[in-house]
C-alpha cells in the first residue's frame, strides 16, 4: 500500500493493464477526501504534540470475486484513491498476487533510481569543517 | 463593534469581477499554474501549508494563486478549506530520527554519525541577484557523489549528546491525551504540547521576532543549534476499521534542536536545556525561531524570572496566529457607523461642557462624518 500511495494516478492504470486486472469492483466506502492529524515528539522522542493536518484519501472496494481492498494516500487523488483500494483487493488473492506485484515493479524500480539519486546528490554537499586557530594570543 | 449594513450587492459583486481580472494581470504574459507555484515558489507553498496547519502542497499552491501570493490569505482559504473535511484520526507520531535526510547540519558538532549535508541551501550563497535567472533556461545539473557508507544513517545529536547525560532528556510519553487547539480553546497555562502546536502553525515573522527578541536579551537563552535536519518522513495512521498502522505516504519536515545554557539545582546537576522546532516543509527560519520561542516559554517550568515577551505564554500565544491577528486588524475596515456615531455624540456633548466651563465663544466647526 506504501507503493501504491507513492505511485501516479496514470502508473496505478498502466499497472492494472499490464496485469490484465478488471476494475469492476464495488465500492464498501466511496472515495473520500478527510483530514488526519500528523503528531510529532517533543525534542524529536518524547511526549507527542499535534504538528498540523494532512489531507488523505481513503477507498475501500469489493471485487466480484469477493476479496476486499483498501487505500490510505496523503492528497486529495480520489480516482486514486480507489485504483489502488482495487489493486490491493486483486493483491489478496493468492493466484494474482504474483501479477499484480510484477506489474508494480516498473514503481518500485522508479522509487529505487529516485532515492539513489537523491542520496547521490546529498552526497555531493557532504561537508567537512576545519576549525582553525584563531588568532588572540 | 460594528453592525450589519444592507445593499451594496452590485458593488461587492464587481469588486470581486475586478479582483480576478487584477489577479490575473496583464493577460498578454502567460497565466500561471498550480503545478508551476508548486514546484517553482516551493519555500512559499512550505510557508502556505505550515501556517494554514494543512500539509497538501497542491492545495497550498492553488490557494497562493487564488490570494495573489498573500501568504495570511492563502492561509485563510487553506484554514476555510479543512474545516469542510472530516477528520479521520490522528497519526502516529512521525520518527524523525528515521528521515530521508536532505539536508542536515549542526552548529555544535563538527563530526556526527551520518555526516554533515548542506542539501539545497542558500547559506553561503552571495545574495547577489542572478539577472541570469531573468532570461530563465536550465541550471547546470546537480553534483554527484558516492554515498559514504554512513549516509542515510542519521541519529539525532540530541539522541548522541543525551546519552552521556550531558543533555536533559524529552519529556516522557505518559499516554495522556495529546491537546488539540482546534478543537478545544486554550486554557492558561497551557502545556508544552499545545505550545507547540501554536508555535508550529504561528506566523513566522511574529515567531521569528520573538525569537530574536530572546537573542538580544529579553529572555536570554544563550542558544546552540545542535542540530537541524530537513527531509521527507513517513506518516502511518491507524484506521479504526483495521487496527494496524498503514503507511499513508511521505511528507517533507524540517526539524530544529536548539541546545540552550546549563541549568542545575542541588538535585539535578548542570546540564544543557533543549528548544524543539518541527514544521512543514522546508522552513528552516521557522523552525529555528520555533525552537528559540519554546525553550523561552518554559521559563516558569526552569524556575527562570518571567520579564520579558517571549517568555510570557499568554502574549505569545494568543498573538503567534495570522489569520486570528489578521481577523481582528482587518474588522475594523468593517461598517462602524453606529459606534462611531456614539462617540462622536459623546465628543459634541465634551466639548460643549469644556467651552461652557471656560466661559469661551468657540467657532464652530463643521463635522465631516454627519
Amino acid at each position: 500500500m506504501a507503493l501504491a500511495g507513492a505511485a501516479t494516478l496514470a502508473e496505478l492504470r498502466d499497472a492494472m493493464a499490464a496485469a490484465c486486472l478488471a476494475e469492476e469492483a464495488q465500492d464498501l466506502r466511496a472515495p473520500e477526501t478527510g483530514l488526519v492529524m500528523t503528531r510529532g515528539r517533543i525534542g524529536g522522542d518524547g511526549r507527542a504534540f499535534n504538528l498540523g493536518e494532512a489531507t488523505v484519501t481513503r477507498a475501500a472496494v469489493r471485487l466480484p470475486s469477493g476479496e476486499t481492498g483498501f487505500a490510505y494516500h496523503l492528497g486529495r487523488d480520489r480516482p486514486k484513491a480507489r485504483l489502488a483500494a482495487i489493486l490491493d483487493a486483486h493483491w489478496q488473492a493468492p493466484e494474482r498476487r504474483a501479477a499484480v506485484e510484477a506489474a508494480l515493479s516498473g514503481i518500485v524500480a522508479r522509487r529505487e533510481q529516485e532515492a539513489q539519486a537523491h542520496a547521490r546528490r546529498t552526497a555531493a554537499t557532504r561537508v567537512n569543517f576545519f576549525t582553525l586557530v584563531r588568532g588572540e594570543d | 463593534m460594528y453592525v450589519a449594513v444592507k445593499g451594496g450587492e452590485a458593488a461587492i459583486d464587481n469588486a470581486h469581477r475586478l479582483l480576478a481580472q487584477a489577479r490575473r494581470g496583464d493577460p498578454a504574459v502567460p497565466e500561471l499554474d498550480v503545478a508551476q507555484i508548486r514546484e517553482q515558489m516551493g519555500l512559499l507553498v512550505d510557508r502556505v501549508m505550515t501556517e494554514g496547519s494543512l500539509y497538501d502542497p497542491d492545495l497550498a499552491a492553488l490557494a497562493l494563486k487564488q490570494a495573489r501570493g498573500d501568504v495570511v490569505e492563502a492561509v485563510f482559504l487553506v484554514r476555510a478549506y479543512r474545516t469542510t473535511l472530516p477528520r479521520f484520526g490522528a497519526a502516529l507520531p512521525v520518527e524523525t530520527g528515521a528521515m530521508a535526510v536532505a539536508r542536515r547540519i549542526s552548529a555544535t558538532f563538527k563530526d556526527m554519525p551520518g555526516g554533515q549535508v548542506l542539501g539545497p541551501t542558500f547559506d553561503y550563497t552571495h545574495r547577489l541577484i542572478d539577472f541570469a535567472l531573468a532570461a530563465g533556461g536550465d541550471p547546470e545539473p546537480a553534483a554527484e557523489a558516492e554515498p559514504d557508507s554512513d549516509a542515510g544513517q542519521c541519529p539525532r545529536v540530541t539522541d548522541i549528546l543525551g546519552a552521556a547525560g550531558l543533555l536533559e532528556t524529552s519529556p516522557p510519553e505518559d499516554g495522556a491525551p495529546v491537546g488539540d487547539l482546534t478543537r478545544e480553546p486554550v486554557d492558561y497555562p497551557a502545556d508544552r504540547a499545545l505550545r507547540l502546536q501554536a508555535l508550529a502553525r504561528g506566523d513566522e515573522g511574529f515567531v521569528l521576532a520573538l525569537g530574536y527578541s530572546t537573542q538580544r536579551g529579553y529572555g536570554r537563552t544563550h542558544p546552540f543549534v545542535g542540530e537541524i535536519r530537513f527531509g521527507k518522513v513517513g506518516i502511518e495512521f491507524v484506521p479504526e476499521e483495521l487496527g494496524f498502522p498503514v503507511p499513508l505516504g511521505a511528507a517533507a519536515l524540517t526539524e530544529c534542536q536548539m541546545v540552550n545554557q546549563f541549568h542545575g539545582s542541588g538535585a539535578v546537576p548542570p546540564q544543557f536545556t533543549r528548544g524543539y522546532g518541527l514544521v512543514f516543509g522546508q522552513s528552516e527560519r521557522k523552525a529555528m525561531a520555533m525552537a528559540l520561542v519554546d525553550r523561552s516559554l518554559r521559563a516558569a517550568e526552569l524556575g527562570e524570572a518571567i520579564v520579558s515577551p517571549a517568555q510570557d505564554q499568554e502574549f505569545v500565544l494568543a498573538h503567534c496566529d495570522s489569520l486570528q491577528a489578521t481577523g481582528f486588524v482587518e474588522h475594523l475596515k468593517l461598517p462602524h457607523y453606529v459606534d462611531f456615531q456614539a462617540e462622536l455624540e459623546l465628543v459634541r456633548r465634551l466639548r460643549a461642557e469644556h467651552a461652557a466651563l471656560h466661559e469661551k465663544v468657540e467657532t464652530p466647526i463643521r463635522e465631516a462624518a454627519e
